[in-house]
């Protein structure tokens, strides 16, 4: 299957800068290919931000809770499929128990340029929905001029004890 | 077979100053016989004890760290048995309580549970230390052991139910219980010259 994000990319240099900028220490991760070769892969063979990879996306919700318990800043990077496969602990941990979760997102399968919840793609479009639904906030980088919204979304993530998706519309460059 | 109440009360014993995650009916009878600001009861979601207490080892890696797991719990996230093995934080002791039912929900068998081994399973997924007691007396002479080993550390407490513990979820989940816990961990972090979350 052709994807549809695999023309245009996002710069993984300057999410990564954001991520140091924003105090992120711990990246945990499920490798998702829209983050693989832009900023999983650099993330791993760099030291400003330790790279924990975990089996399953849940494990990476509490693991990030625990750590904004312990005042260290933690980011979750996953695809959709494991967005929806951890609902259960984002429900519980993240919203019910009010932990600033960070969680970022690459959308597999988005057409580049659309937004997600018009994407013809049902495991694309019905992202927004269910986070609007969980009374999760959420960003949509979609040009690099929307990284600067990952620092300000963990911020006020942090601030207001709240979790926050960052949703990747386009694959994601070195 | 040793009674879940007579090894809580071993671990109380030697739990010094660590902070303990615990779930479900063991977090009840937990809380009665070592109470303490640093009792992380919020687990939030069945199965998650283990990638929380991993979160709290990371993030103080000068304190020890229990985690008190079921085994219907761990069954819902034996994945992070690998993951905690890589990672390999050297102050997490990971307990399982095997009782070989979802106790808290009718009491039906966990699946596998005449063949499962918890402890082949963190064996085989690369814990530093692993375990496996069924009588207190063993337990008694073994415990101490767990405790100075470099972690992570497994242990299987093969236990029958005991009296059951009065199930007051809303004390586990409620605001409060997350307020005390984070006070105390503030308070714990501060005399480690750490700064605490908002301070």
């Amino acid at each position: 299957m052709q994807d549809v994000n695999a023309e245009t990319k996002l710069d993984g240099g300057a999410i990564i800068s954001t991520l140091i900028g924003a105090s992120i220490e711990i990246a945990v991760a499920v490798p998702d290919i829209t983050t693989s070769a832009g900023l999983l892969w650099p993330l791993s063979r760099r030291s400003e931000i330790e790279l924990v990879r975990v089996c399953k996306e849940d494990e990476g919700i509490s693991i990030c809770s625990a750590l904004a318990y312990c005042n260290r800043r933690s980011v979750l990077l996953m695809q959709q499929t494991g967005l929806f496969d951890s609902l259960n602990a984002v429900r519980g941990i993240a919203v019910e128990y009010g932990q600033p979760v960070c969680m970022l997102v690459g959308l597999l399968g988005k057409e580049p340029g659309q937004p997600p919840h018009l994407s013809k793609k049902y495991s694309v479009n019905i992202v927004e929905p269910v986070l609007k639904a969980m009374a999760v906030d959420y960003v949509c980088i979609e040009d690099d001029d929307d990284i600067p919204l990952i620092k300000t979304a963990i911020d006020r993530a942090y601030e207001t004890s709240r979790p926050v998706v960052g949703l990747f519309g386009r694959r994601i460059a070195p | 077979m040793m009674v879940r109440t007579e090894a809580l009360a071993e671990i109380a014993k030697l739990r010094g100053e660590a902070l303990v995650v615990a779930v479900y009916s063991a977090a009840f009878e937990w809380i009665g016989i070592s109470p303490h600001p640093l009792n992380f009861l919020s687990v939030g979601a069945m199965g998650q004890a283990s990638s929380s207490a991993l979160g709290f080892a990371m993030g103080l890696p000068d304190r020890q760290i229990v985690v008190l797991d079921g085994d219907g719990s761990l069954l819902m996230n034996l994945g992070s048995l690998v993951t905690i093995a890589g990672v390999a934080p050297r102050n997490l002791i990971h307990f399982v309580f095997q009782n070989g039912c979802y106790e808290a929900n009718g009491e039906h068998p966990i699946p596998g549970q005449k063949v499962v081994s918890f402890a082949g399973l963190a064996r085989a997924a690369g814990y530093r230390t692993v375990a496996e007691y069924a009588e207190i007396a063993d337990l008694q002479s073994g415990l101490p052991g767990l405790f100075q080993a470099p972690g992570p550390t497994f242990a299987t407490l093969h236990v029958r139910p005991g009296v059951k513990p009065q199930l007051d979820y809303a004390l586990v989940h409620g605001a409060a219980a997350r307020a005390r816990f984070q006070a105390g961990l503030a308070d714990a972090m501060k005399t480690q010259g750490l700064k605490a979350r908002g301070g």
